[in-house]
């Protein structure tokens, strides 16, 4: 065990990847020289070479595409969209070819490729560096999408993409990058892909969230233990496949749900979850399913203030698991 | 200082019998909140307190029979602005100062602990508990909700739980309630059997019908056989499509509907100003139980179809064996039917029901071998409809009449009878 940034556990986790089997290679803009803008890829450029970290053009349509290529040649491309805002002019190769490969040939063939986006606000980061994309692509079947929130499951979620023999659009929230801290174990430490995780046990009410809101919501639950209200929090992890059974049972377990997300509500993870809920809990309820979310506006704006509105926080998830608890 | 008297709870009965008194004098009672359990010949009820008080006195003790209309006890009323009595506050707040005292302060625990939306309206996972822990109405309506608006949460079933069976036996004995009615001691002979207040109800009933009712009896016989195949082909789609058995039970009561819409005469009830034709047609479906025999009532089934019917008899059935009939439930019945044909009999003479002129009995529907069209010998099967009624309401012709209007009915039917 030693105590990593999340940011460390990405890049450790590409690295033995990369050291532990040749056919994983890098690809991306400013991957190689420069080590990526967050310096995720830092150092591997001098360890691997440029055949196996590669500068890419400007151009993410190119990015995926050329991991498209690689991946059906029997290679494991780690491709990295610089940030999640940018993956628009990428949306025909992921959705159209990727996705829909193993489909296409009835199984014969396999896309074995992980895309790497750093998502998310509350980094001052204005329209193009701060979206949220996880409902977006978690609807389109064939595609895996995970969301981890710390450095273990950052670690362990990527080592299991990158062996995973069908495409997984990896998303690390930029802000827990640096923000969040924790043990990761050593060794070979891989965590399966569509498995959430209880991080907190509690009775009285679940919270669930993924990514930055899942610190967020550990933070509230702390607070709401002070005041009486144990909560629960579960960590979804991955949001497709997305674990039903660890969602159903918690709901079972306290009969009150929030679910968190900042990405925007209509059709949101939280619909889903809800959804879930509804169809399989709806006898265990002792209140109707909450929802925290982002408001349904185009972006996140510049403005400090604004941004703030915007963004749920530790205060909103508590005024919101305190109506739940109040319930 | 308000009397309670003992209650009308049906329109026939005439007295009842203190159960359990479900609060004690010097008790504060809510208005609607259960304060005295009482067992009728027909149905057993818990009364509402008919205002909000302190309960002062209990006039009749547990146990005693007493006419209708009898004072049973006496609440003393709760003055106070206020529709609920909330305790006084200790000190006036500030906000309390600001309000005028006449007014009702709008707030949202405004119906907390009282018989507001938020208390009967209970989430499903309290549903859930109190379903488990066969927690009653008059518990329920103790258990102090601690939600939003008095609403009563899933723990505070649980702590309500957990709190009554610490003492098990202290408060043991006020779940019976719900408990199901024990089984009737297996008779021995040699001994006599104590009259349940059911075995009474039905005695006095029947004899004052026998006294007052001229019956007459007649009987057609019924060619079954379209209807028989018509149940063979439907009850698999249709216990699928409703989750109940389809019984020829709906069947039957749809085809007196449809007699007694033929013969109105026969829908009515006997008084000396003359005889009273009855708009709706409700129609009483005899259902034994334990200790006897309870008649619950299918109101307008005229308006109803075979399925509608299907639903509302079964559910009927249910609630009378678990003993959760209402007053309404058994009340108001205009014609009775009756099925003793389950039981294999053939021929059933059965007693009007009073102020009723009428009740069939369906007997069993048996193969046997009729003659038919052209001569023919045709195995069919065949039941008896027994008509009982009242000869001062309506004669001979027209009961006949009303018996060749089921009959047709049934043996016409087909698969262009709708059943939904």
């Amino acid at each position: 065990m030693a105590v990593k940034t999340v940011i460390e556990a990405i890049r450790e986790g590409m690295d033995e990847e990369m050291a532990r089997d040749e056919s994983v290679f890098l690809i991306g803009e400013d991957v190689g020289n420069r080590g990526g803008v967050f310096l995720a890829t830092d150092g591997l450029y001098k360890k691997y070479g440029a055949l196996r970290v590669i500068d890419s053009p400007l151009a993410e349509s190119c990015i995926v595409g050329v991991a498209i290529g690689a991946a059906v040649n029997g290679m494991r491309p780690i491709a990295e969209i610089q940030f999640a805002d940018f993956i628009a002019p990428a949306m025909n190769q992921i959705i159209e070819e990727a996705a829909r490969f193993c489909y296409r040939t009835a199984g014969d063939f396999n896309l074995p490729m992980v895309i790497r986006a750093p998502w998310g606000g509350g980094v001052h980061g204005a329209l193009y560096h701060s979206q949220s994309i996880e409902a977006t692509f978690g609807h389109i079947p064939g595609l895996k999408v995970v969301v981890p929130g710390t450095p273990a499951d950052a670690k362990g979620l990527l080592k299991a993409a990158v062996r995973d023999p069908d495409p997984v659009l990896y998303l690390e929230h930029k802000r827990t990058y640096r923000l969040v801290k924790g043990d990761v174990p050593t060794g070979d430490h891989v965590v399966p892909i569509g498995k959430a995780d209880v991080k907190r046990e509690g009775k009285d009410l679940t919270l669930i969230a993924y990514g930055l809101m899942l610190t967020y919501c550990l933070e509230a639950a702390e607070t709401l233990a002070a005041e009486g209200v144990s909560a629960e929090v579960l960590d979804l992890r991955t949001i497709k496949p997305i674990d039903q059974a660890a969602i159903v049972a918690t709901a079972k377990k306290t009969g009150k749900v929030l679910v968190v997300h900042e990405d925007n509500r209509f059709a949101g993870i939280a619909a889903e979850v809800m959804a879930i809920i509804m169809e399989n809990a709806f006898d265990t309820l002792d209140a109707p399913v909450m929802r925290l979310t982002g408001p349904d506006v185009p972006a996140m704006p510049f403005n400090q203030v604004l941004e703030e509105a915007f963004m749920p926080n530790v205060d909103k998830i508590l005024a919101k698991a305190r109506e739940l608890a109040a319930y | 200082m308000a009397s309670v008297k003992m209650p009308q709870l049906g329109e026939s009965i005439t007295e009842g019998t203190i159960s359990k008194w479900l609060k004690q004098p010097g008790d504060q009672v809510k208005k609607y909140e259960g304060l005295v359990e009482i067992i009728t010949d027909k149905v057993n009820a818990e009364v509402p307190a008919p205002l909000a008080g302190i309960l002062k006195e209990i006039k009749v003790k547990e146990g005693t029979t007493v006419t209708v209309g009898t004072e049973i006890a006496v609440i003393e009323e709760t003055v106070t602005a206020g529709a609920t009595q909330r305790p006084a506050p200790a000190a006036p707040t500030e906000t309390a100062a600001a309000v005028p005292q006449d007014s009702p302060s709008p707030v949202l625990g405004e119906g907390r602990g009282g018989g507001s939306d938020s208390r009967t309206r209970l989430s499903p996972a309290v549903r859930a508990l109190i379903e488990e822990h066969r927690i009653s109405d008059a518990e329920l309506s103790r258990i102090e909700g601690s939600g939003i608006g008095g609403r009563v949460s899933k723990k505070d079933v649980e702590d309500f739980v957990a709190k009554r069976t610490q003492p098990a036996t202290a408060n043991g004995e006020q779940r019976q309630t719900v408990a199901p009615a024990a089984a009737p001691p297996a008779p021995t002979p040699g001994t006599t059997i104590p009259l349940s207040p059911m075995r009474r109800a039905i005695a006095a009933n029947m004899l004052k019908s026998k006294q007052t009712i001229p019956h007459a009896w007649t009987v057609a016989e019924v060619d079954m056989t379209s209807v028989v195949r018509f149940r063979q082909t439907a009850k698999d789609s249709f216990k699928q499509r409703e989750g109940i058995d389809l019984t020829f039970v709906p069947i039957i009561v749809k085809a007196v509907v449809e007699g007694l819409k033929a013969v109105p005469v026969l829908n009515a009830s006997w008084s000396e100003q003359g005889v009273v034709l009855h708009k709706d047609i409700n129609i009483g479906v005899a259902v034994s139980v334990d200790d006897g025999l309870i008649v619950p009532v299918v109101h307008q089934a005229d308006r109803m179809s075979i399925s509608g019917l299907a639903k509302a008899i079964d559910d009927l059935a249910k609630r009378a064996r678990a003993g959760k009939l209402g007053i309404p439930d058994v009340q108001g019945g205009t014609f009775t039917v009756n099925n003793p044909g389950t039981f294999g009999t053939i021929l059933s003479y059965s007693i009007i029901a009073p102020p009723q002129a009428g009740i069939l009995a369906m007997d069993a529907i048996v193969k046997r071998p009729v003659v038919v069209e052209g001569d023919a010998i045709a195995v069919r099967s065949m039941m008896n409809l027994c008509l009982s009624f009242d000869h001062r309401v309506l004669d001979g012709v027209s009961a006949a009449r009303f018996l060749q209007g089921v009959r047709r009915w049934l043996e016409g039917f087909s698969e262009q009878v709708p059943l939904y």
